[in-house]
């Protein structure tokens, strides 16, 4: 690669990464002592405080190819991308924590797929079971070939050999400390992160003059050749989230309000947070259940202000590029925009010295291998209760799964190795598995958020719903394509194309939007026709209104849930006016 | 049985604190050209080294309050 320059690491910076990762597997080695039964293993004996499964709720979505990404998008789409942080997360999190915990938490289920066993049936769970078990295998594997290549790219390092021991270095931890290894380190990654970023977010300030000589820079951008999009906006298009909405043509994103606001703000962030296992099982794992509602709620407030720790760089980057001969930063122009992936990394190399660029890789190297690890979590307690258990072995002692699930952590890694080697040969492949977990994923909120409200919704209901929400979602993408479409992944495979969207994001949201609305209208209908297979008395505990309240009365304002859910929304809109 | 986390956090952020901030001291201006001129080193590790103070405090504090 040309114009990317590899990194120099002094002593100082091993020491630093050697420090923090004999830490890393420090954690594992002492919880060993106490991974007893398979709900240890699994489940951390239900036995988390509040603030840590907090902040690992929050860092299990904190991958590095988040941090990178919100950083490019940051750059190239400018403060508007806060709304994946202030419309497309923080919302969801409040609704998650203050309505639907109490029945994941309150219902005993072990997982999300078992949860809509004891709500549905055994072929809803098996079908969710299963494409989350695989989704699962993926993205850790596609966070793993991220890492060996930019470790590559940056540093040198043999791609083999990063990949391997980093797998390695994950296997260890979670092998010997289960969940509970792994929520530890996410806790440990969030506040190297933290520390580590900080400093860049002020050097590049100060660098650019403060906000104010950003914002002049910025608007500068929007209105020259300079953003190489190949259009030039109005002034305020890369400071503001709002005001750029009213047309997608107005602004860098090309989305539009509403498609913005239903299709992020609704399907795709509520499906995302109520209902991937990845980050609930954070929260199902608190020590009690009023403190597995306040636990997306606490993540909730760091992740408001995360836009100014992931989104600025990418800001500032940008910035500085439009007048590189002051600062001497420019970001590398790749085919015909700039390299926009690679704003962290090269804001590190341009401003830490080193020392503290020790510090901001190692943070970088972390965050990529917690990615892994929360997804190998995941898999294995998916892989064991709602695979393993209910299809393969049922009726074993609870030290078998226990073993089962030391077993599908080792399978589980190798099978994210796998699936690197597999992104290095065949690109394509890796575009279309992704592609068919949207399709899978979009309408799943609309099956719990039926099943928790409507007593009424039946399992053949659920199911089918599911199936025709993603059969939906395939046929909007076969019939639609984004500007300037390549490949046939990007949409229009049916050959017939009914609509053009101005740009990829927007077909997403309305992807998401088409098959959400399925999902719900095709669940409601056959649960109508259908008989109900669950009394009343089974449904306790998992439906809202056969559920009795915890009485919350004796709790000071400030412990309780609904006062502090709504006190983080007021704060998220004070957010989107001061940005709008 | 789970440890308390503050303890493991506060001793790597409290080690990572001072040996950023002593190499801060020991290392030249000119290694501080790039980060505009600032000892990023000797005030990051400083500052790293309060946090990691602070979470030693809290877990010391509890486990004194459980002995009691």
């Amino acid at each position: 690669m040309s114009g990317i320059p590899s990194i120099q690491l002094g002593p100082i910076d091993w020491t630093i990464l050697v420090l923090y990762f004999s830490f890393v597997v420090g954690i594992g080695v002492v919880l060993k002592r106490g991974m007893k039964s398979s709900t240890d293993f699994f489940l951390s004996g239900r036995a988390i405080p509040a603030w840590i499964a907090g902040l690992a709720f929050l860092s299990a979505n904190l991958g590095a190819q988040e941090v990178m990404g919100m950083a490019a998008s940051g750059a190239k789409y400018g403060m508007m991308t806060a709304h994946f942080y202030w419309v497309g997360a923080v919302p969801a999190m409040v609704f998650v924590g203050v309505f639907m915990m109490p029945f994941y938490y309150g219902s005993k289920a072990r997982s999300v797929p078992e949860y809509l066993k004891l709500r549905y049936d055994e072929k809803t769970r098996t079908f969710n079971a299963f494409s989350f078990a695989i989704m699962t295998v993926f993205s850790s594997g596609i966070s793993m070939y991220a890492m060996a290549k930019l470790l590559n790219l940056l540093l040198g390092w043999n791609f083999n050999v990063s990949l391997w021991i980093s797998a390695a270095i994950v296997l260890a931890y979670i092998f010997l400390g289960g969940l509970t290894s792994a929520i530890y380190n996410e806790v440990m990654q969030f506040f190297l992160i933290v520390l580590g970023f900080a400093p860049l977010v002020f050097l590049g300030l100060k660098d650019c003059g403060g906000w104010t000589g950003l914002v002049q820079r910025l608007n500068l951008v929007a209105g020259s050749s300079h953003n190489l999009q190949g259009q030039a906006y109005a002034g305020g298009a890369w400071v503001s989230t709002w005001r750029h909405m009213g047309t997608p043509g107005a602004n860098p994103m090309g989305v539009e309000w509403f498609g913005m606001a239903m299709g992020l703000g609704f399907v795709l962030s509520f499906g995302y947070w109520c209902t991937d296992f990845l980050v609930v099982q954070r929260a199902m794992v608190a020590e009690n259940e009023t403190a597995a509602r306040k636990v997306p709620l606490i993540a909730a407030v760091p992740k408001m202000l995360f836009p100014f720790l992931v989104i600025l760089p990418g800001m500032i980057a940008i910035g500085l590029t439009y007048k590189s001969g002051q600062t001497g930063f420019a970001l590398p122009v790749k085919g015909a925009s700039y390299d926009y992936d690679m704003t962290i990394p090269l804001m590190l190399k341009h401003y830490f010295p080193t020392g503290l660029l020790g510090l901001g890789l190692t943070a970088l190297m972390a965050s990529f291998m917690s990615g892994m690890a929360g997804n190998v979590t995941a898999f294995n307690t998916v892989w064991t209760y709602d695979i393993y258990q209910s299809h393969i072995a049922k009726d074993k002692s609870d030290s078998h799964y226990l073993w089962m699930g030391r077993m599908a952590t080792v399978g589980g890694i190798l099978l994210s190795i796998l699936t690197a080697y597999m992104a290095v040969h065949f690109n394509n492949i890796m575009d279309m598995l992704q592609l068919i977990f949207a399709f899978v994923n979009a309408p799943l909120f609309a099956t719990f958020l039926l099943g928790m409200f409507w007593k009424r919704t039946t399992g053949h209901g659920a199911f089918f719903g599911l199936l025709s929400g993603t059969a939906a979602a395939a046929l909007h993408h076969g019939l639609t394509v984004p500007i300037g479409a390549e490949s046939l992944f990007k949409g229009g495979w049916i050959g017939h194309v009914l609509h053009v969207y101005p740009s990829e994001m927007a077909q997403n949201f309305w992807t998401a939007i088409w098959s959400w609305s399925t999902c719900f209208i095709v669940t409601i209908l056959i649960s109508l026709a259908t008989r109900r297979t669950k009394s009343d008395e089974e449904l306790r505990g998992l439906v809202y209104s056969l559920t009795e309240r915890h009485a919350e009365g004796h709790l000071p304002w400030y412990k309780r849930p609904l006062y502090l859910g709504a006190l983080i929304l007021l704060v998220a809109l004070v957010l989107n006016i001061l940005f709008a | 049985m789970n440890f308390d986390l503050r303890l493991p956090i506060g001793l790597l952020f409290s080690i990572l604190g001072v040996l950023l901030s002593v190499f801060g001291l020991l290392t030249p201006a000119e290694l501080y050209r790039k980060s505009l001129g600032l000892n990023m080193n000797l005030w990051c590790g400083a500052l790293i080294l309060v946090f990691g103070a602070v979470m030693l405090g809290f877990a010391l504090r509890a486990r004194r309050a459980e002995m009691k």
